[in-house]
């Protein structure tokens, strides 16, 4: 036993020391980085954070980031609800042939959408707007949803829409009070998901914000090449980037395992 | 079992709408561009299939194909193996579970830009932990700004890095649905490691190991922030992917028609492969 907790141990290592790396570079001064090697910051400065904090491009950053991912995940989660309900439940017309058009959308390059998007937007007047990047973001986030959240909802038996029924609710009262709490953990799954996919993309993030609605993400590509070497201020925003995605995994920690199955193990 | 019910379209009619829209308008605006030549001021000529055999046979097209297949067969050999002797060593039960199971999923959400920006810090010759070690600990030259091969084995590292969590969470997914009866037979009847693994754990991880396989070769073949950010597609072309060829000529150059005519072959290639390692990994579900 004690052999095979090695592999873990030294895996979980691995991915440390890059993330270690990041966040001793923030706690450096310019000078001390561009000095040479040290493996522990030798004297301490909270300076990067200082800059972010208080620097209203820097964090209105992280506010354009988190307003249109959240956005983007209630849009995404809700529209796939009833979708995902209806793969489940029902057979009908052509839904084989839709669930892979869907799932094909997961494939196409973000590369390839960004020339398009960036006239389709600008075209109906949402350019730089949060609106515009969730709804980009819902490409590839609804197939995802509703893949999800297809699973979860087959693995309820369809005994409890009949006993709802049986019982008087109508089917929207059914839906709401009965079958979403019972499938709760996969649409905390599904949430955590979309927010995962919209937080880290940034090409049509970037490609579809000017100032407004600009991603933290973009700052930071912007700093990189204006300031020439600023690289502890640059981990230090590295760093912040980290922290909402660790905050949002550890509430879905016990079902993040089903929930990367797809619930369709 | 399902009843058959038409009125269910009315339930996909949302995610028709919204996807209809971010996927059929950009996707005619690409084909539309793909057959016509501009000179600006947007006036569009006629262009026939020009645009798609100017790319075919271009060698740079070619080119930049052949680094992306191999990019991804490289990263595929090494994550899926990879992934699942880590998701067979983790512990099952205990307080250890949610500790790994956070520290391992964490690097897949950093943003991608952030990746590449860290593994960059990490990776610099003379003050970065991995480029200080290689350098002057190990005294091998390791410069990726300068060699390919050093380039190669650094965006190599940094997608296993980033992404072999992604099997182990499958994998594992996969592993935990195992009743425990199943290794009480198989004790029982004297089981090896190797055959509780080979006619157990295998057969009931297939499922969850062929969406990590499909996502992993889609995602992988899209890849474009990471590297872009890491190496900007250097030293010279040696590490300019598929899509990091293909931002350069869209918005870069802005050769629309030629960039647009790209993106077609380039999403029909990766429907293709998907769909062939979809077919083959799921055909003995069907017989």
């Amino acid at each position: 036993m004690r052999k095979r907790s090695l592999i873990p141990i030294i895996y979980i290592l691995f991915l440390m020391l890059p993330i270690y790396w990041l966040v001793a570079m923030s706690f450096k001064t310019t000078g001390e980085i561009l000095s040479g090697f040290s493996l522990f910051p030798q004297t301490w400065t909270f300076d990067n954070y200082r800059v972010i904090f208080t620097d209203p491009t820097w964090y209105w950053g992280y506010i354009n980031s988190i307003a249109y991912v959240s956005l983007n995940t209630v849009i995404s989660v809700s529209v796939a609800l009833p979708a995902a309900f209806a793969f489940s439940r029902y057979k009908f017309l052509g839904d084989k042939q839709l669930f892979f058009w869907l799932l094909t959308n997961r494939m196409a390059p973000a590369a390839v959408f960004a020339l398009p998007f960036f006239q389709l937007y600008s075209a109906v007047g949402l350019f730089d707007t949060y609106l515009a990047v969730a709804l980009a973001h819902a490409l590839f986030n609804v197939p995802l949803a509703v893949w999800i959240l297809e699973g979860f909802m087959s693995g309820v038996p369809k005994e409890l829409d009949e006993t709802a029924y049986v019982d008087g609710y109508s089917f929207p009262r059914f839906f709401i009070k009965i079958f979403l709490p019972t499938i709760a953990p996969g649409v905390g799954v599904t949430a955590f998901f979309c927010f995962m996919f919209s937080w880290v993309e940034l090409l049509l993030a970037k490609t579809l914000t000017a100032v407004a609605a600009k991603p933290i993400a973009a700052t930071m590509t912007k700093t990189a090449s204006s300031a020439g070497y600023e690289l502890g201020l640059l981990a230090a925003a590295g760093t912040l980037t980290i922290i909402p995605g660790a905050i949002v995994i550890y509430f879905v920690r016990n079902y993040i395992a089903k929930g990367f199955a797809l619930g369709r193990v | 079992m399902k009843t058959h019910n038409q009125k269910a379209w009315f339930f996909v009619l949302p995610v028709l709408i919204l996807v209809a829209f971010n996927a059929l308008i950009p996707m005619m605006t690409v084909v539309n561009y793909s057959v016509q030549e501009t000179f600006g001021n947007n006036q569009f000529f006629w262009q026939g299939l020009d645009w798609f055999e100017n790319i075919l046979n271009s060698s740079r097209f070619q080119a930049a194909l052949g680094r992306q297949f191999l990019f991804t067969g490289i990263i595929l050999a090494i994550e899926i193996p990879l992934g699942v002797i880590i998701a067979l060593a983790m512990p099952r039960k205990g307080v250890w579970v949610s500790v790994c199971l956070v520290t391992v999923a964490l690097p897949m959400l950093i943003p991608w830009n952030v990746v590449g920006a860290m593994w960059n810090i990490f990776t610099l010759p003379d003050i970065g932990l991995l480029g200080y070690f290689m350098n002057h600990v190990l005294g091998v030259d390791y410069n990726m700004t300068q060699s390919p091969f050093a380039a190669w084995v650094t965006i190599v590292a940094m997608d296993v890095w980033h992404w072999t969590s992604l099997v182990v969470l499958l994998s594992y997914a996969g592993l935990v649905s195992i009743p425990d009866a199943y290794y009480q037979a198989a004790k029982i009847d004297g089981a090896s490691a190797f055959a509780v693994f080979r006619y157990i754990q295998l057969p009931k991880m297939k499922r969850v190991l062929t969406i990590a396989v499909l996502l992993r070769f889609m995602d992988s073949f899209n890849i474009y922030t990471e590297v872009f950010v890491l190496t900007g597609g250097g030293p010279g072309n040696s590490t300019t992917l598929l899509s990091i060829d293909l931002v350069k000529i869209a918005l870069g150059q802005f050769d629309l028609g030629p960039a647009a005519a790209m993106s077609l072959i380039y999403f029909a290639i990766t429907l293709l492969v998907s769909w062939l390692f979809y077919t083959l990994m799921t055909r003995d579900e069907t017989k």
